[in-house]
């Protein structure tokens, strides 16, 4: 507790108001930056004597288009239905969709500019501490964020797969290619919007002897519905900071 | 003379030295590598996608199936991610025992990698002895679980269910003499607890068999020594962690440096290499498989002296026993509730991190106060190994790439997800 404590007012004092957000919760420091400021932060993160954050252990892409937006709202029970087979107002099935239900295709359209995250995990071995910094990209049709690649070399495959997944365009990586997916895929699969069976499916037709690519024959279905529910028994549980385990 | 020209070798996806489905695409000069690209994403299964439509619970299998060879470890750091944000206490005895299978996991790993490290550069032997010994701890998987491989026995709020107190025996066949089921059953008279300290009584000996066939032998230093050396300091700055780190010289271990579970509590050391080499590596694995073996022995201690539960007793999170179902509506309802909903986490976000065999192994998890993830975020270290290949194979002979795989012990159930 201590430590998070001093890390949290190094960091205030450090950057003050390049922090758009700082917070600590389960027994973890977060902090939000500005694209325009991140190269400059990181440096800092990397070379200051109070910070020398050596490792960047793992940068990720986030979508948030559907952040807190459950499949099966209870409290609308009476009017909506418990039915598990509610199709969305255009009639698109929230199956076919993957996960993202209720909000739909429509929604992710506006342009928040707080959809798409990358977000870093720092390891200091000096300080023994760990530091998560996220930056979200201003623009949701063309995410772009600055890439840290010089300055951990470990972010170069990572920012290769954030850019594979999401689409995030990272300014100044020296070979952003695709890395996880196929050879000559279209799209970007873990955003929200991209449906969870995909969109083509690849298979051998024997009269034209060779391998094809078709759009998908599979129909989607969900399970187990999302259901976000308001827990009062983590009402004041969450900024606590206190981890119980490990 | 021939003049030599640059030429491109396209290494794999099918190459039995290529662990799996890595396509390497090397720029060659003559036998030298100029430059290494490989090729990742064919096993990939979009796991994380794949646990952001299911209920909490229903992913623990998923995790099994990113590292296959060390099965438990990824299931415990996923239930750790999601153990910190409900704020779960796990029973003490569910402790030791994730601790002491994380270690018999170190060892089915390591056993693995060693081994097919050596059958690559060409030591068959040593391969066959290791595989004799993964068996026997494949079956106190099975005896567990009920699985050899993919266990899914850690949960949250513990452990799936309690050691069993019989180990089961092999079983009389037609295919196998009376001496040989007797000899096979040997070990296996009382319970799994006196199997595993059976076992681990032996063990210590047995390494020293692997390291009387490697450790002086002329030809595996010949290949080994001095090949894909890591400077500590471009360990640090390639994301290298596990025995790639403590291969360089730099003492770092989770277990010991961030400690979770019990491991304060217990006895061991971290070894470390100094020149950062391949050779230098695989006696940190050794030296590795010892070091649990010592762990696992003080877990066996504690877990004999000490009944209790294995699982936390919140209903909300975990299911209540059969016997309570049967007259208790308010345990009926919970049980109906967490098989077909499941638990909703509260929201937030947690970074949990355990030193899997081959480095730090990270689940991030976004909760957005839902039944099931909003993102998981598996930060598999072969990933970030496997990314330092080029560096590490440059200027090196093609042979020496198929010694480089091996030392970065590279699965690819894990670098794809």
């Amino acid at each position: 507790m201590e430590e998070l404590k001093k890390l949290q007012e190094q960091l205030a004092s450090a950057f003050g108001d390049r922090l758009v957000e700082l917070q600590v919760a389960f027994g973890e420091v977060q902090i939000e930056v500005k694209p325009a400021d991140l190269r400059d932060v990181m440096f800092e993160l990397r070379d200051r004597e109070e910070f020398r954050f050596e490792q960047m252990m793992d940068l990720c892409g986030v979508d948030y288009a559907a952040y807190g937006k459950g499949e099966w709202i209870t409290e609308e029970a009476s009017f909506r239905g418990f039915s598990r087979g509610v199709n969305a107002e255009d009639g698109v099935n929230f199956g076919r969709l993957g996960i993202t239900g209720v909000y739909g295709v429509h929604n992710v359209r506006t342009n928040t500019g707080r959809r798409f995250a990358s977000v870093v995990q720092l390891l200091s071995l000096t300080h023994n501490r760990r530091l998560r910094v996220k930056t979200y990209a201003e623009d949701d049709d063309f995410p772009v964020i600055d890439s840290i690649t010089d300055i951990w070399n470990s972010a170069n495959w990572f920012e290769r797969e954030a850019f594979d997944l999401f689409g995030i365009i990272y300014e100044g990586h020296p070979d952003l290619r695709r890395i996880l997916t196929d050879y000559g895929f279209v799209g970007h699969p873990f955003r929200k919007d991209f449906p969870l069976i995909g969109n083509v499916e690849v298979r051998y037709d024997p009269d034209r002897e060779r391998v094809i690519y078709q759009p998908v024959t599979i129909k989607p279905r969900v399970l187990v519905p999302r259901v976000v529910r308001r827990d009062n028994r983590y009402e004041g549980l969450k900024p606590s900071g206190e981890s119980t385990n490990g | 003379m021939a003049e030599f020209r640059n030429y491109t070798l396209n290494f794999g996806p099918q190459h039995p030295a290529a662990h799996g489905v890595l396509r390497l695409v090397l720029e060659m000069e003559g036998e030298v590598v100029r430059r290494a690209d490989p090729h990742v994403g064919l096993l990939h299964r979009a796991t994380e996608k794949l646990a952001e439509s299911k209920p909490f619970n229903q992913s623990i299998p998923y995790m099994d199936r990113l590292d296959y060879v060390s099965m438990m470890c990824n299931e415990h750091a996923y239930v750790m991610a999601i153990e910190r944000l409900l704020g779960l206490e796990v029973p003490i005895r569910a402790q030791y025992i994730r601790v002491m299978f994380d270690e018999i996991t170190r060892i089915l790993n390591h056993l693995m990698n060693v081994g097919t490290h050596a059958l690559d550069v060409g030591a068959m032997a040593v391969m066959l002895y290791m595989f004799r010994e993964r068996e026997e701890l494949m079956d106190v998987y099975e005896a567990v679980s009920g699985a050899r491989m993919h266990a899914a026995y850690y949960r949250v709020g513990g452990v799936y269910r309690d050691l069993p107190n019989r180990m089961p025996q092999y079983q009389p066949s037609k295919y196998r003499s009376e001496a040989d089921l007797k000899r096979l059953n040997e070990a296996r008279q009382g319970s799994l607890l006196d199997f595993i300290e059976d076992f681990f009584d032996r063990f210590p000996k047995l390494i020293d068999e692997y390291e009387t066939l490697l450790t002086d032998n002329r030809i595996w230093k010949q290949r080994l020594v001095g090949v894909g050396v890591v400077s500590p300091e471009r360990a640090l700055q390639m994301g290298m962690s596990g025995p790639m780190l403590r291969g360089s010289g730099i003492e770092w271990d989770l277990r010991k440096k961030q400690p979770y579970e019990v491991y304060d509590r217990l006895d061991f050391d971290i070894p470390v290499g100094v020149n950062g080499d391949c050779y230098d590596r695989y006696l940190v694995r050794i030296n590795e498989m010892r070091q649990s073996t010592r762990i696992i022995k003080q877990c066996v201690q504690w877990l004999r002296e000490n009944p209790g539960p294995v699982m936390a007793d919140n209903h909300k999170v975990t299911p209540p026993s059969r016997e309570q179902m049967k007259d208790d509506m308010e345990s009926l309802i919970h049980h109906f509730k967490l098989f077909t909903e499941g638990y909703s986490v509260p929201p937030g976000e947690v970074y949990a991190a355990i030193e899997h065999p081959k480095g730090e192994f990270g689940i991030y998890l976004v909760s957005d106060g839902a039944n099931k993830p909003y993102r998981v975020k598996i930060r598999a270290s072969g990933f970030a190994h496997l990314s330092a290949m080029d560096e590490m194979a440059r200027g090196h002979m093609l042979a020496d790439v198929v010694a480089i795989i091996g030392t970065q012990d590279i699965v690819f159930g894990e670098i794809d997800r």
